[in-house]
Order: structure tokens, then C-alpha cells, then sequence
């Protein structure tokens, strides 16, 4: 409530407040009970049953070795997918914003596609041209760069919408100036445009990094099930298939922190290098 | 030499922004363009910095012929409107910029940023970023930065248009200090026409992308060619085919010959300024500028009668010459 | 413009336009064409099964009530958020937040825990013969998560914009907070409620890891469209999962489509 209203209110205590203070615990009573049972308490549940047994039995879950083998193959294909989409997103997003050409408004409303498209359809769709019935003789099924391959797919969108309204944003005047000073396209992209999107990347990045640890309907028909490319979350659901929950508890408690932990630290990053707006 | 500009042309789609712009840059004089919004000013700047392609004509920087050259290398310093400030950089390294990119050794741009944060004032501000400047200390940098590759020219694109009035008056002040003391061939844009007769030694009053008349601002304002530039310069009154200044316009209490009766609608005191608002026989309304003292001294009061009469006025002949009417005798 | 401008412009523009068509618009083609590859009458015989009928059915069913469910808290919570004054606002944004964090797995699985025959509500709602897991509560709750952040994400930006004047105008003239909230404030929100809906319809729609635990899997009956799709390429029934595919597709394209109009009218 603004302290205008309050004022108001207090003058003439007929007008409504916004909302009215019992109108507003109402709402909030909502919400929180919403939130709870929605998200909150099933968390509560995964994290309880992780650590159920005790640490000693959260750590050996986590460190067995088809374990640790699904999130060293998970952590390392999305950093390679980030750093992948990083270069091509920045590229496309700048394409978009500062070029014409006929086909650009399809180019990008076709960006979103993979936010909007059912997972499992996502790898069909790659299958379908680089699987076992490739017509251009690529076949990536269960292998790792396959896993790669569905993995750029859906996190597509990440970077290049992150980027995209902050190069519309930019002030043309700076790269002027920059090039009035003497410096060539190249320096102005280095030392003028890159600085000023690097907030913007990095915000990027980590939704895809994200996103990527936690990917599962694209990789299901595309990993075959093989160990040497099951992903985390492959292994989470084969877990909970063969009855070992507290060992999918475990796992699933671990990428979950991963992924708290990447968003907060880019969100601390991304609060310093825009230090100097503030 | 200077900077000489050759029939220059530039078109945006179907608006003609220049229609064959020639003038004239004195080396290391203070040049304005000024005109109204769409005069294409700013277009010409930027045409001479390298910031647009002509479409036709040439231009000419220090015996140079830069037409096609990059902006890069024309080795002109640019002032914006809005400073495009590095935003992400402090103020040094805002300044340093030019000088690091020519690769020049740490201690020499050290010293040369130093130089000029003292010269513009901000030498307390080195660390600070562009964002915790007001808009007066960003152009100052910005002044500066262009200043340390040692440019041939220094063009600036109507700035001051951001700030505040005083903010706006101490930085001409401050500009025609600099260039006394820096002597660079200077050349700002500008709408505002009290600006450009404060600092300029030569203006050049543009039209719909054409000149209508370049010279000193006493020339302008006494002899000025065309009734755009008389209406743009200072302010003006026309009675049938005579313009007249407002402090040219002579007001007398009884009659006289030449002199027409009006009665004073209003008279409104500006400072030391009194402004008489004059309604004639005919539903014209004309003003004229006095002291407050002289209009004291008259007794002048609304609602009075009164017999105007100018002492000068301008006649603009359709074949493009002027001439002046003297016409009161003392 | 310098010759090497021109050339690295539009060698960036063929890299984009490249790199987008290989990883997006030609494998989409491909299922185009494998989805008619037998002809539209298998297409069409496979697709119209009961079972995938159901399955397109329960599919909209469960994401019409996920995203019913989900605007109205999305707008209480947009209000609360900027609207009003409390503390651990930043809880609250970082609790809307979790479900972009979370692996679909992670969200079925905590489901899985809280509602089987164990778990800290499962029993006790069984023994009352309320059914959530592989059932259709379990999926809808499993949606709603992984929905959850759409509509409040798209409000709050809304709201801050317009600012609460016009609201305090509406009650400076009388209007309670309810004539306030239908009159004022809900027609100035609507291209972001939009907006947000169809984001939620979209991810709702698309939803499989979770929804792949909580339900069981049982043909026919807890099917949803996505996992239908699953069944038909293991057994593989091509046509069927292609096809299925493509109507997946054409309804991504759909929203895409209502996306951008949304998105266009948001900005005005």
C-alpha cells in the first residue's frame, strides 16, 4: 500500500484501501497456500526422503558409480552447450537486431519453437533427421554428441532472447563515438558492444545451464537408455523404475542445489558488472 | 585550411535532408549551423564527421579530400547531444579511449587524461562512472575524451540540448574559453538562436536543407538577407511588406507624420525589458521592445492611444535582394 | 559501405540462418514428411485410435485446468508482489522461480514421495479413497508446478508499468477494491495476462518428464499426448508417433502465432 492511499484512507475512511487489509492476509493466504502445496511441500518431501537415511546414505547414493557417471557426462555436455549457444545465440540475436533481410519476422518467431514444443517431440524431430533413418547419413542415437544435439535444441531460446532487447537497447551514439575516436569494428564490438551485453549473456547462460542439467523428454528416445549416455535425470527416472528412491532422492536433490547455486551465482555476477548504472 | 564543404547532397528515402550545401570553415574559428528542427544541421555535421554518406558533393578537411574516407580516419572529435558516454567505463578510462586504441604507452595516456580531466574541471571525477555524473559533467568529459586524440576539428551536435537553462549557459561560456585557449577548428550545431550569437564567430542559418545566408553575428542580425533569417535571428514585426525590429519601432504620443494611431493592449515588464503590445486601426498587432525606464519616463499605461512609427525596417524584394528603409527623422 | 562490411555481415547471416536450420526448420520438415510418408490415410488411422484420441484429450483437459488454476494465482500473486508491502518478497520470487530451476524427474519424483502409499500425505488421503497418484489430480498437480511461473512473470512487469494512479483515481471516485480490480486494473493487465496464458498453455501442453512419473503410464487411461507419442516410436508404431508429432508441432506453431501477437499488443 502506498502511503498516498493511506493518507487518503485515513482522511476519508470510507474509500477502500488497496486491498483492504483483510483483503490483502486473504490474498496472501492464498498464495502462500498455493505455493505450499503445489511446490513447497513436494520439495520438503524430495529433500526429507534424500536425507532419510542419513547423510552417509544420501552421499553413497550420490556416489555410486553409475552416479557420478550421469552427472559428470551431464555437467559436462551443458557446459559445452552453453558455451555453444553463447557464441550462436549472441550471433543470432544480433542478426535479428541489426539486420534485414526478407524471412527475418519467421526467423524470429521461430527462435521460441523450442519453448513451445512437447520435449519428446523435440527428439523425434532430431531423430528424424540425424537418427538411424538419417537421409543425410548423420546418426547421432545414443551417442554423446546426440545428447548434445537435443540439448542446443532446447535451450535454442535462452541466450538469444536474453540478448536480444538489451542490443535494441543500446545506444548506437556510444558505437559512433567509439568509431569518431578512431576505433575500428572490431574494437567497437570488443571494447564498446561485448562489455554491455555481458550481463545479458550471463543471465543467458545460466537459465540454459539450467535447463540443460535438468533435461529429460528430448534425451529419452535419443540416449537409448546406454550408460555411457545417460544423463542425470535418465538415471533419476530409471531409479525411481526400479524402486531405488532415496537414490533418485539423492541425485535429484543434488542437481536441483547445482541449479540454485549457478542462478544465484549469475545473478550476483550479473548484479556486479552492471555495477556502474547504479 | 579549414573545412570546406562542396555541393553536398543527402537524401533518406523520399526527404531531402541537404539540397547542395557549400560553406566555408575558417580554420580555427567557432563555426554554428543553426537552424530549425529538420534543417538538416545535425545531417551536415555528421556528413563532415564521416557519420553519413553523402549523396553527392564533397568535403574537404585540411586540404584533404575525406568525402569517402571512415570516420575513423578523419581524425575529427564528435560531441553527441546525449554524451554517449562508455557507460561501463569510469571517466578516465572514457577519456583514455582514443589514446588507447593508438596503442600509446600507459604513462603518457595517464598524463594526457589528467591534463584534461584538469582542463574541463573534472580531475576529482577520474574514477567515477558516467552514471553518477549530472548530464553538464558528462559533456564535459565527453568534450574531453574527444579532445585527447588531438582532433583537426571538433564537432559538437547541439550540446547543451540536454540540460538545464544555466547548466546550458555556463558550458557556452565555457566552450568559448576552451576554444580561446585550444584554438582547434570548431564547428556545433545548434537551434537556439541566442547560443549561437553568444559563441559563434561565424554562423550559418540553414533552411530545408539549404543555406539561406553564413556570416558574423552582428551581420546576421543587421543585414540579414531573407525573412527567415531575420525571424530566425531576433525578434520581428511585419506590417505589410516592412519588417521591423521590435526596438526599432517608435513609439510617440501624439501624431507624426508616417506614424499610425494604436492603442497599448498591454505592456509587460521583463526584467529591465518592458514589452508594449500594440493593437492598430486595422486589427494588426505589433510589438515594441523599450527600457522600463523610457517606458516610465512616457507614462505609457494600457488602454492609452498612441502613435507608432519604425525607425528602420527591412524590405525583402522577391528577387532575393533586401534593402533597409530609413524612416523617421530623429 | 567497405567491401569486408558487407561480407562478414552476410557471413553472420548465413551462419544464424544456417545454424537455425539445422538444428530447427529442416529436422521439423522431416517429420512433415515421415509423418505422410505412408500416405494421409495411415497419418490420419493413426493418430485417430482411441487411445490417442484419449490421449489428446486428457492432454487439453489437464492443461485447461493447470492454466485456469495458474492464471488466477498468477494475478493474486503479481498483485500481492506489487501492490503491496511485506516482508520475504524476495521468498516469494524465489519460490515462483523454482520450477524453471527444477528437472521435470526432480518434480514427478517429489510428487511420487509425497503421494504414494508413504508419503507424508499419501496415506492418509488413500485411506480416504482419494486417488492422486496415476491418476488425473497427480497429473494436474504435476502440471500446475512446472506451469507455475508463466502468468505472475508476465503480470508483475505489467503492473509496475502502469502504476497504481489510476487505481487510486477509481477510488478517490468510490469504487471499492473489487470495482477497482474489474474495471481498472484487470483491462490494463490483459494483454499480460495473455501473454503469460499461452506461455502456460504452451509448457503446460508440452509437459512429459513429470507427468511421465506421477501417472503410471497406463494406456488408455493415463496417457497424455506426449507420452503416447513415447509409446508408439518404442513400439514402433512410426506413423502414429510422427504424425502425433506433427500435431504437437502444429499446435507449438499455434502459440508461437498467438505469442507474438500477445507480445505485440503488450508492448503498446
Amino acid at each position: 500500500m502506498t502511503s498516498v492511499a493511506g493518507t487518503r484512507a485515513a482522511a476519508s475512511p470510507r474509500l477502500a484501501r488497496w486491498p483492504r487489509l483483510g483483503g490483502a492476509a486473504l490474498g496472501r493466504g492464498f498464495v502462500t497456500a498455493y505455493l505450499s502445496i503445489i511446490v513447497l511441500i513436494p520439495i520438503a518431501a524430495l529433500v526429507a526422503k534424500s536425507t532419510g537415511g542419513g547423510l552417509d546414505a544420501f552421499w553413497t547414493s550420490l556416489t555410486s558409480p553409475l552416479a557420478i557417471r550421469a552427472l559428470k557426462l551431464t555437467l559436462i555436455a551443458s557446459a559445452i552447450v552453453v558455451v555453444i549457444n553463447v557464441i550462436t545465440g549472441t550471433a543470432i540475436a544480433w542478426v535479428l537486431v541489426r539486420d534485414n533481410f526478407p524471412g527475418k519476422r519467421i526467423m524470429n518467431s521461430v527462435i521460441d519453437l523450442p519453448f513451445a514444443l512437447p520435449t519428446v517431440v523435440a527428439g523425434i524431430t532430431l531423430l528424424a533427421l540425424y537418427g538411424s533413418d538419417s537421409p543425410v547419413g548423420i546418426n547421432v542415437a545414443f551417442t554423446r554428441a546426440g545428447v548434445v544435439l537435443a540439448l542446443l535444441f532446447v535451450t535454442l531460446p535462452f541466450v538469444v532472447r536474453a540478448v536480444q532487447p538489451v542490443l535494441l537497447e543500446l545506444d548506437r551514439e556510444m558505437e559512433e563515438a567509439a568509431a569518431s575516436l578512431g576505433a575500428g569494428p572490431l574494437t567497437i564490438f570488443r571494447r564498446v558492444i561485448v562489455p554491455n551485453l555481458t550481463p545479458a549473456i550471463l543471465a543467458g547462460a545460466a537459465l540454459a545451464f539450467a535447463r540443460a542439467i535438468g533435461e529429460f523428454g528430448s534425451l529419452v528416445l535419443l540416449s537409448g537408455n546406454l550408460p555411457k549416455t545417460q544423463v542425470s535425470s535418465l538415471f533419476i527416472f530409471a531409479q525411481i523404475e526400479s524402486g531405488n528412491t532415496t537414490g533418485a532422492a539423492a541425485v535429484s536433490v543434488t542437481l536441483l542445489v547445482i541449479a540454485l547455486v549457478v542462478l544465484l551465482l549469475i545473478g550476483r555476477l550479473t548484479h556486479w558488472s552492471l555495477r556502474h548504472a547504479r | 585550411m579549414g573545412i570546406s564543404v562542396d555541393g553536398v547532397r543527402k537524401q533518406f528515402g523520399d526527404f531531402v535532408a541537404l539540397d547542395g550545401v557549400s560553406i566555408d570553415v575558417p580554420d580555427g574559428s567557432l563555426t554554428a549551423l543553426l537552424g530549425p528542427s529538420g534543417s538538416g544541421k545535425s545531417t551536415l555535421l555528421r556528413v563532415i564527421a564521416g557519420l553519413e554518406d553523402p549523396d553527392g558533393g564533397r568535403v574537404v578537411i585540411s586540404d584533404r579530400d575525406t568525402t569517402h574516407v571512415p570516420v575513423q580516419d578523419r581524425g575529427v572529435g564528435f560531441v553527441f547531444q546525449h554524451y554517449a558516454a562508455f557507460k561501463h567505463m569510469t571517466v578516465k578510462n572514457n577519456v583514455a579511449f582514443g589514446l588507447s586504441i593508438r596503442k600509446r604507452p600507459r604513462k603518457e595516456i595517464d598524463k594526457r587524461v589528467h591534463e584534461l580531466l584538469q582542463l574541463v574541471h573534472l580531475d576529482g571525477f577520474a574514477d567515477r562512472y558516467p552514471s553518477q555524473l549530472s548530464g553538464g559533467q558528462r559533456q564535459r568529459m565527453a568534450l574531453a575524451r574527444a579532445l585527447a586524440v588531438e582532433p583537426e576539428v571538433l564537432l559538437l551536435d547541439e550540446p547543451f540540448g540536454a540540460l538545464d537553462a544555466n547548466v546550458r549557459k555556463e558550458l557556452r561560456v565555457w566552450l568559448r574559453r576552451l576554444h580561446d585557449e585550444v584554438h582547434v577548428t570548431t564547428i556545433f550545431v545548434t537551434h537556439d538562436q541566442e547560443e549561437a550569437m553568444d559563441v559563434a564567430e561565424q554562423i550559418v542559418v540553414m533552411n530545408d536543407g539549404r543555406i539561406e545566408q553564413t556570416g558574423a553575428p552582428r551581420d546576421l542580425y543587421d543585414h540579414p538577407k531573407t525573412e527567415f533569417v531575420m525571424g530566425f535571428v531576433g525578434p520581428v514585426n511585419r506590417r505589410g511588406a516592412l519588417f521591423i525590429r521590435p526596438h526599432d519601432l517608435e513609439i510617440l504620443q501624439v501624431p507624426a507624420p508616417e506614424a499610425e494611431e494604436a492603442m497599448i493592449e498591454r505592456i509587460v515588464h521583463l526584467g529591465f525589458e518592458a514589452r508594449v503590445e500594440l493593437l492598430l486601426a486595422d486589427g494588426e498587432q505589433l510589438w515594441a521592445q523599450m527600457t522600463l525606464a523610457e517606458a516610465e519616463l512616457m507614462e505609457l499605461a494600457a488602454g492609452q492611444i498612441v502613435y507608432v512609427r519604425p525607425r528602420h525596417a527591412k524590405v525583402f524584394e522577391p528577387n532575393g535582394d533586401s534593402r533597409t528603409e530609413e524612416l523617421a527623422a530623429a | 559501405m567497405p567491401a569486408s562490411r558487407t561480407a562478414s555481415r552476410l557471413g553472420l547471416r548465413f551462419f544464424a540462418v544456417g545454424y537455425l536450420s539445422m538444428l530447427l526448420l529442416i529436422p521439423i520438415g522431416m517429420i512433415f514428411y515421415r509423418a505422410f510418408e505412408h500416405g494421409a490415410g495411415a497419418a490420419w488411422a493413426a493418430v485417430t485410435t482411441p487411445e490417442a484420441l484419449h490421449a489428446f484429450y486428457l492432454t487439453i483437459l489437464i492443461a485447461a485446468i493447470a492454466v485456469a488454476a495458474n492464471t488466477i494465482f498468477g494475478i493474486a500473486c503479481a498483485l500481492l508482489l506489487v501492490r503491496t508491502k511485506f516482508r520475504g518478497k524476495a521468498l516469494l520470487n524465489a519460490a515462483v522461480d523454482l520450477p524453471f530451476a527444477i528437472s521435470p524427474v526432480v518434480i514427478g519424483l517429489s510428487l511420487y514421495l509425497l503421494y504414494g502409499r508413504e508419503g507424508w500425505f499419501g496415506g492418509w488421503l488413500l485411506d480416504n479413497g482419494i486417488q492422486i497418484l496415476f491418476s488425473l489430480p497427480g497429473m494436474v498437480l504435476a502440471t500446475i508446478f512446472v506451469s507455475l511461473p508463466f502468468v505472475v512473470r508476465e503480470v508483475v512487469p505489467v503492473l509496475h508499468e502502469i502504476g497504481d494512479e489510476q487505481e487510486q483515481a477509481a477510488q478517490t471516485l468510490g469504487a471499492n477494491w473489487w470495482q477497482t480490480f474489474r474495471r481498472i486494473t484487470l483491462p490494463a493487465i490483459r494483454w499480460g495476462v495473455a501473454y503469460g496464458v499461452v506461455l502456460a498453455t504452451a509448457r503446460a501442453l508440452g509437459e512429459f518428464g513429470a507427468v511421465a512419473i506421477v501417472s503410471g503410464r497406463v494406456s488408455g487411461s493415463t496417457e497424455t499426448a506426449p507420452l503416447w507419442v513415447w509409446r508408439e516410436f518404442g513400439q514402433f508404431n512410426l506413423t502414429g508417433a510422427y504424425t502425433a508429432s506433427l500435431v504437437l508441432a502444429l499446435i507449438a506453431v499455434t502459440t508461437l502465432l498467438a505469442m507474438n501477437s500477445f507480445k505485440r499488443k503488450e508492448a503498446t
